[in-house]
């Protein structure tokens, strides 16, 4: 039991696990259908925060434009959906039965050709991965290669975002338009719009999101994740010890753009549509803010980040519709100005040092004021010992804690 | 443009900024083994000439030989591969991680993406961080963070960085710039060990420093070479005395 502990402190993994029964089991047993799902969707915008800590946090590379592959990954697993709930048959009241109906409204004939792979479930698997990364890579290669970082970097992705959203809502006979892609219904002939669907659809979720926080905890603490750090402080010195840079940056973008989009694919799962609002330069900001008020430096403190403004946003909204943006304004900046580290920042400067003193308040007490004598007096022996354990471990800190500490 | 025995062949080298030219038709030779320090007024372009070498700055003309291998068209990581290894004036070390880890980051293994990620700390890494560790005299302060180091252990950080490399030859912008005299003492005393199986270039101006270390040194004024050669020799050149040493 001890080793268990001492392990997960040491890979700070104790707080995934934590977040693993919160998702897992306190969520489900405690929530409807309803919320639950409402959850689920949260959750898909987890995928981008952790996306951003490891872009932001830790590359220090600003992304404002991941809703574009958060959009793409959601819009691939529409575009499969979508066909499949063309059928011919229910769609024969079109001019042009078995092609999308929007396609049908804007006078379409054909399908467009690619459109046809996305009859593939396997390739719509591959493509909701595949086509963001190409995005990314292209990007952000043609631009870090240039030496092109930090604000200017941020414009240009601010750029696509509006690029692919005045694409999308220009090409209405092949996107859907602003509307997107509505009325999905089923995956591989699975309803996804029964509560027993989504309450799937949901620890699928759930399951993904924590098995994308172990992989990039593991980036973290390869040598990679500290190169990243280290380029976040001294670039040039990274790039005078034989490294090439950019390849790095580049690989953090797509990595980052790789979970935006499988997020995107769980949120179409799960929400039944997927459309342009979901992809411009509003939500790409909102997305920074998940991970900002969370701690752009914790995978999981970006996870609650995005659990909480979106709550919060859905509650306020809905009570005060014309507040919220001005809220949400507020938060980002009240975030920047006075706690930067975010929520998981907090925890690290506030809650723990507390917890530490009193978990060790107690034991000093114990020993009384005069030097214990353990040899006469066995009934104090106990106390010794555990003063001497906190004692040790809080003064080594060891190169895992000193690394877990701030991050995870 | 011949191929020779240098480690180092700089030849008609030139770099203008905006028609100012930091670098004119500059020629200089290294040594295998030697310790060469370069020495001149603010301005001569000794940085500039550092910077051009490991390829900060792109020359406007001329050519870098290293190891008879024509540096001036490879990007700065390939220059660092090909063996050539740069500290900065001002210490430039990652100061959120640790001394170790630092050291760890600098080891020349793993250097691709895919690399990095599969990099293990296995006893080579082990054993050559201990070594170096051992070098610099910071081998008591491996798991400190090394922001907490002090400004002349950041400097001997920032050397050990590059001696994991093994670089085969070393640049080094001004190593002693605010160090104490003992400190000074004991970067004279490590400069004069690790010249021994590598090339080192080194900008200082402390001339008593400069006496200790130097096997040759180069004055530079204006962006050209004044006067090459031992330190006595240059001590009583007329021309150096009035441009940089004088009065």
């Amino acid at each position: 039991m001890d080793a268990i502990k001492s392990w997960l402190g040491r890979s700070g993994l104790a707080s995934v696990a934590i977040l693993a029964v919160l998702l897992l089991v306190v969520f489900p047993l405690a929530m409807d259908s309803f919320r639950l799902n409402l959850v689920g969707k949260y959750l898909t915008y987890g995928f981008v925060a952790i996306g951003l800590v490891m872009l932001w946090g830790y590359g220090g590379v600003l992304s404002l434009g991941q809703g574009v592959f958060f959009g793409l990954g959601g819009y691939a697993m529409a575009m499969f959906l979508k066909l499949e709930a063309s059928d011919p048959v229910s769609t024969k009241i079109q001019s042009t039965p078995g092609i999308p109906d929007f396609m049908d409204w804007n006078q379409l004939t054909a399908l467009p050709w690619w459109w046809e792979p996305f009859n593939s479930f396997a390739f719509t698997l591959f493509a909701v991965v595949a086509v963001p990364v190409l995005l990314a890579f292209i990007v952000s290669y043609a631009m870090f290669k240039r030496r092109v970082g930090g604000v200017y970097f941020a414009i240009i992705t601010q750029a696509v975002a509006l690029i692919l959203t005045v694409l999308i809502i220009g090409q209405q006979g092949y996107t859907g338009g602003v509307n997107g892609i509505t009325d999905l219904k089923t995956l591989m002939g699975w309803d996804i719009r029964t509560d027993e669907a989504k309450t799937l659809l949901y620890f699928l979720t759930a399951a993904l999101l924590l098995g994308a926080i172990l992989l990039c905890r593991w980036i973290q603490l390869s040598k990679l994740g500290t190169l990243l750090l280290a380029m976040r402080d001294k670039e040039d010195r990274v790039r005078f010890s034989g490294y090439d840079v950019s390849m790095f940056k580049v690989f953090a973008f797509c990595l980052a753009a790789a979970l935006s989009a499988i997020g995107g694919a769980m949120f179409t799962l799960q929400v039944g549509f997927m459309s342009p609002s979901f992809v411009g330069i509003v939500p790409s900001i909102e997305m920074v803010i998940f991970a900002a008020v969370g701690g752009r430096m914790s995978l999981v403190g970006a996870v609650y980040g995005a659990l909480l403004v979106n709550f919060g946003k859905t509650y306020f909204s809905e009570t005060f519709p014309d507040l919220w943006l001005f809220l949400m304004a507020g938060l980002f900046i009240g975030v920047v100005m006075a706690f930067p580290n975010g929520l998981a920042g907090l925890y690290e400067s506030h809650v723990k040092p507390w917890l530490a003193r009193r978990k060790q308040a107690p034991a000093p007490a114990g020993t009384g004021g005069e030097p214990p004598a353990p040899t006469t007096e066995p009934a104090h022996k106990p106390a010794t010992v555990a003063t001497a354990t906190t004692a040790a471990s809080a003064t080594s800190p060891s190169l895992g804690t000193k690394i877990s500490s701030q991050s995870v | 443009m011949s191929n020779t025995d240098f480690v180092l062949a700089v030849e008609d080298l030139t770099v203008s900024f905006d028609g100012f030219k930091a670098i004119d038709n500059l020629n200089l030779y290294v040594d295998r083994g030697e310790l060469r320090v370069i020495i001149g007024p603010n301005g001569a372009g000794k940085t500039t000439l550092l910077d051009l070498i490991c390829g900060k700055t792109k020359a406007s003309a001329g050519s870098i030989k290293f190891k008879n291998q024509e540096m001036t068209r490879l990007p700065e990581h390939m220059i660092v591969r090909a063996g050539i290894g740069r500290k900065f004036q001002t210490p430039s070390i990652y100061e959120n991680l640790t001394v170790f880890k630092n050291l760890e980051v600098s080891y020349p293994r793993g250097r691709g993406v895919f690399g990095a990620l599969c990099f293990k700390c296995d006893d080579a890494v082990q054993a050559k961080v201990d070594e170096v560790a051992g070098m610099i005299g910071l081998a008591d302060c491996l798991d400190l963070e090394a922001g907490l180091l002090s400004h002349g252990q950041k400097q001997w950080l920032e050397i050990g960085m590059l001696l994991m490399q093994d670089p085969e030859l070393l640049m080094l912008d001004e190593p002693i710039a605010g160090m104490s005299a003992r400190e000074r003492e004991l970067t004279a005393d490590l400069l004069n060990r690790i010249c021994q199986n590598r090339s080192v270039i080194v900008i200082e101006h402390d001339m008593d420093f400069v006496a200790r270390i130097a096997h040759k040194v180069t004055v530079m004024h204006q962006g050209k070479i004044l006067a090459e050669g031992s330190m006595d020799k240059i001590r009583s050149d007329p021309r150096v005395i009035d441009v940089y040493l004088g009065h």
